[in-house]
């Protein structure tokens, strides 16, 4: 009986893993991963660990799996703060990159959101759409 | 035949079997920080290491006083200060007695003639030593330069003196490559440069007047993009330094892939004499064509040399991005004939190499003789990253980040992942 009390909310947290990653298609991770390894990978690594000290990490942090708008945003601003995001902080800056495409913003968000441990409902080009278009 | 082979199959063995008894002799696991041989540490025969203290914090540079004492900065205060003093007093092998004082971050610290310098990320203090080395008045130290760009890239104030009563002080570029949009894909530099008037170089103050800044120092040398490691060499009386080269060249992907971009620009050590002109950010030293070469962000194509015939060149270029974050010259007497009057290079380990693996975490060698290197840098402490290959930097459990010179000889090293600091000895 332990056992199964033990087990069943694994078999659980595997199943709702295993749907939501379900829910994105192949094919967008793949376009997101590639548009990641040109423009993202060099600083925050091929496992989004990022690098301590200079560039912030893309593993469970609130930027990553929180507002979809402020993480559009910051795709398209890029980032020149010294917030502290989990008790680090991070110097080095971040270009804009409005020069990607909504499909492809949206494509490598809705990748890092659910890459490196994470899991968050998707981006879409129209999100990425709406944002541009009330951001200067 | 087996007369021939005798030998050497013998040596082997010893080899193998003196450091297993090592490991079996209860002497060697006095220290209890100390788990592994060498602490983890791969060294040249006849060296052997020993964490002496763990978990200090973000340990950058350190200096050891005339009494066998550190002090280590913090980059991140630890219960509110930034310097550790730190002591074994009984000589037990174990630090026994530990000093916080200084409410600032920072990178610098070094000791000359009766003082301790410590640096803030725009701000230099000294404090008064007394004969054993030790901080009179922790509380209240001088002030002597203040006002000095802190832009968040690159803005550590590493330090150093000279034997006239000058300090040497590294004012980062608060940029990578003086893009019109810094570390945008194909932006372009900005010409002239605008912050090499203020940063991008090293500039000379006097170690004993207050409240100096820009107006009251010299601009000693320009076109250093990033200095964290340098010392001053008394047998030829120059400063020395290793500039942290540029990144991403691959923001200009007409002319540089990933490949070539992990590969190409190197980290540069450089003799710097008054006016020097180092290149940054106009030039870099390409390791492959062994010279410097004309920046994209400035029109280069990976060939063109304009504007880069004049600019000072390295005296040794080490693998692009391996991130030199202390230079000391050995002047001890416990190593071997070979290291005096040599340099040591701590490599904090680079970023900017993926998908490539990654470089340094390391502490490399170069033999010096007359002040000029007399053969190739090798590495001389490796393992810190306790990984056998760091593919992203935070896979790597220690990282060096600063030298020290004991006054028995002994190197000591800091770590600014775990705060471990390693002390390396040398027995016949």
């Amino acid at each position: 009986m332990k056992r199964v009390i033990f087990f069943l909310p694994m078999g659980m947290m595997v199943l709702i893993a295993f749907n939501m990653s379900k829910n994105i298609d192949k094919t967008i991770m793949d376009r997101g991963k590639k548009v990641y390894t040109q423009y993202c990978m060099a600083c925050h690594q091929f496992d989004g660990s990022g690098v301590p000290g200079l560039n912030p990490p893309l593993e469970k942090t609130a930027h990553v799996l929180g507002s979809k708008t402020k993480l559009i945003r910051i795709i398209l601003k890029g980032m020149d703060t010294h917030e502290e995001i989990d008790g680090e902080t991070y110097s080095n800056v971040m270009a804009p990159h409005n020069q990607l495409t909504d499909q492809q913003i949206a494509d490598v968000l809705t990748y890092i959101r659910n890459s490196f441990g994470n899991q968050a409902v998707t981006v879409t080009p129209g999100d990425v759409k709406y944002v541009r278009a009330r951001t200067k | 035949m087996r007369k021939y082979l005798f030998g050497p199959l013998l040596l082997m063995t010893i080899l193998i079997i003196a450091p297993a008894k090592d490991l079996l002799n209860p002497k060697t696991k006095k220290n209890a920080v100390e788990e592994t041989a060498n602490a983890g540490l791969k060294l040249p025969v006849g060296f052997s290491a020993s964490a002496i203290l763990d978990s200090v914090g973000k340990a950058r540079h350190i200096v050891v006083t005339n009494s066998g004492a550190l002090y280590i900065k913090l980059s991140k205060l630890v219960n509110g200060k930034g310097i550790l003093r730190i002591k074994d007093t009984d000589g037990d092998g174990k630090i026994d007695d530990i000093k916080r004082f200084g409410n600032y971050i920072g990178t610098g610290i070094t000791i000359k003639d009766g003082y301790l310098y410590a640096s803030s990320n725009d701000e230099i203090f000294r404090y008064k030593l007394d004969e054993n080395e030790e901080v009179i008045n922790p509380d209240s130290p001088e002030k002597i330069i203040t006002g000095l760009i802190n832009g968040r890239q690159h803005n550590t104030k590493s330090l150093i003196l000279d034997d006239k009563g000058y300090i040497y002080v590294n004012i980062g570029s608060p940029l990578n490559s003086c893009q019109e949009v810094d570390r945008g894909a194909g932006s372009k530099g900005k010409d002239p440069c605008p912050v090499l008037d203020s940063a991008g170089g090293i500039w000379q103050f006097r170690a004993d007047k207050l409240n100096q800044s820009y107006k009251d120092g010299v601009r000693y040398a320009t076109g250093l993009r990033n200095v964290m490691g340098l010392d001053w060499n008394y047998q030829v009386n120059e400063l020395f330094v290793i500039q942290h080269g540029r990144d991403q060249l691959d923001m200009f992907p007409e002319y540089f892939n990933a490949k070539q971009n992990a590969d190409i620009p190197a980290e540069e050590m450089f003799m710097i004499k008054k006016g020097a002109n180092c290149g940054w950010p106009y030039c870099y030293f390409d390791v492959q064509q062994n010279k410097k070469v004309l920046a994209p962000e400035y029109g280069g194509d990976g060939k063109k040399t304009t504007r880069c015939e004049g600019v000072e060149q390295p005296i040794v270029a080490f693998p692009a991005h391996a991130a030199p974050n202390a230079l000391l010259f050995y002047t001890g007497n416990m190593f071997p004939e070979k290291y005096k009057n040599g340099a040591f290079v701590a490599f904090h380990g680079s970023w900017n190499r993926s998908p490539e693996k990654q470089e340094g975490y390391y502490v490399a060698f170069v033999p010096f003789k007359d002040g000029k290197p007399s053969g190739p840098w090798e590495i001389f402490a490796d393992g810190f990253a306790g990984v056998e290959t760091v593919m992203s930097p935070k896979q790597a459990v220690h990282r060096p980040c600063g030298l020290a010179l004991g006054p028995d000889g002994a190197l000591y090293v800091s770590d600014d992942v775990k705060g471990t600091i390693y002390k390396i000895i040398y027995k016949k």
